[in-house]
């Protein structure tokens, strides 16, 4: 056990220095920006495209609803499914070996 | 042919949508098996599928969110979900991993980032499989005494009992955490939520992988409950990074919803699974994948440093065949489960 303890210490003091020998290394480079283009695009991909472009609050907001509701919506769906099978859903045993 | 490619309105590239709904659903079973997000097999497998590297960051952790959802409601059920110790690892998480991307940043001034990252990596993946490998030495060496001394060996004991010493740690305040079954300091599952979340940060991945190994032998949770509670912490850590990656515009949400529809299922399926594993079983089969996965990043860091083209191709081959038969493994065991569980409440006997 401290063994283990002496060795995680030494990662963490290797990569807490590392750092302030990268420093000396150069400047940040500038970030890179996407720009959608919707000239080929109809429909909902072109809203969802052009939003992308021009209120990029909104498409955060947005994309945060839309990913958990569909995981939910999905999930019930294959509860339903599985459910179907006939196997017991609630219970489990805890075993190790 | 046309109709089986899709149109991704902000990288603008073409993408093969059954691969997506493929992917999703295998990385869905590993990942609701082994309770991680399974970032370190999907990112790739977008990348191959034709998305630039920054969208399949993005990308992934969006749908990583959607399916952690049906997985941790579905383990949930179970009762394999401790859901206090997920909360109190999770402040010592998003602090963990603030400081690890972080200190990317620091490295990325030095140009050389990939290869300190790599090698970061695999020390932590060869550590996690050590880990595996003692256990399942130390459980057999356990039950061989048991036997000897003709008594049953607890069915909750494990090989590597480092929890046992952690456990002692007497800083208040100490908490009971029900579905886990330990009486702690609050102040353990937030190290080890720290120092797994700062790990996570450094490698760029969600830290499934690392976390759910240490629930079981820092911790002390059972390994059906670390499952579960990771998944938890997985989805809360995915929601967040969908946020962040999304208000960066590096997430294909259109993607991230194609690849949600095999991965939910698939996470249902990996979830269900589990009840027809033991802990020891799960264990060692994560141990299988965390070794392919030990060796696909060794191969891809000879194939930059040596520059041989051939490892490169060789690395990816390695995670995916890797992965294709432990999840063949995984799913045939299920379904073998589930059959001889059908058929055993159908003739009215117990299970």
């Amino acid at each position: 056990m401290r063994k283990l303890w002496i060795g995680l210490l030494i990662i963490v003091a290797a990569l807490s220095v590392l750092p302030e020998v990268a420093m000396a290394a150069g400047g940040k480079a500038a970030p890179l920006v996407v720009v959608a283009h919707t000239t080929k695009l109809t429909g909902l991909l072109a809203w969802w495209a052009n939003m992308y472009n021009d209120n990029m609050f909104m498409f955060t907001i947005l994309s945060g609803i839309f990913i958990p509701l569909a995981g939910a919506f999905l999930g019930l769906i294959g509860d339903f499914l599985m459910g179907l099978t006939g196997i017991d859903l609630t219970k489990r045993e805890l075993v190790e070996h | 042919m046309e109709w089986l490619y899709i149109h991704m309105p902000i990288s603008g590239v073409d993408v093969f949508w059954p691969g997506m709904v493929i992917l999703g659903l295998g990385c869905g079973i590993m990942g609701g098996f082994y309770g991680m997000g399974a970032a370190w097999m999907i990112t790739p497998g977008l990348n191959i599928l034709g998305f630039p590297m920054a969208f399949a960051i993005g990308t992934d952790i969006a749908h990583i969110a959607g399916k952690s959802i049906v997985s941790t409601i579905r383990h949930g059920k179970f009762g394999n979900v401790d859901y206090p110790l997920g909360l109190a690892m999770l402040g010592g998480t998003i602090i963990g991993i603030e400081i690890g991307a972080q200190m990317i940043m620091w490295f990325e001034r030095i140009g050389k980032i990939d290869l300190y990252v790599r090698l970061l990596y695999l020390v932590f993946l060869a550590f996690i499989t050590y880990m595996i490998v003692a256990d399942a030495i130390k459980i057999k060496q356990k039950k061989k005494l048991a036997a000897e001394k003709g008594v049953e060996l607890d069915k909750l004991e494990g090989g590597v009992t480092w929890y046992k010493t952690m456990h002692k740690l007497p800083i208040p305040p100490k908490f009971h955490f029900k579905q886990a079954g330990i009486h702690v300091s609050f102040w353990l599952p937030f190290i080890v939520g720290f120092i797994t979340g700062w790990a996570a940060g450094i490698l760029g991945i969600g830290g499934g992988l690392i976390r759910m190994p240490s629930l079981i032998y820092f911790v002390g949770c059972p390994t059906h409950v670390a499952v579960g509670t990771d998944l938890f912490e997985v989805m809360l850590s995915g929601l967040y990074g969908t946020f962040t990656y999304t208000w960066k515009g590096r997430t294909e949400i259109v993607g991230a919803l194609i690849m949600l529809c095999g991965a939910a299922f698939g996470a249902q399926f990996g979830a269900v699974a589990t009840k027809y594993y033991k802990g020891g079983a799960i264990r060692l089969l994560f141990g299988a994948a965390v070794f392919c996965c030990t060796l696909s990043v060794a191969e891809k860091l000879i194939a930059r440093v040596y520059d041989i083209v051939w490892m490169d191709h060789a690395s990816t081959v390695t995670i995916l065949g890797g992965v294709s038969i432990l999840m063949f493994i995984i799913v045939y065991q299920a379904i073998k489960g589930m059959i001889k569980e059908v058929r055993m409440k159908n003739a009215g006997l117990p299970k």
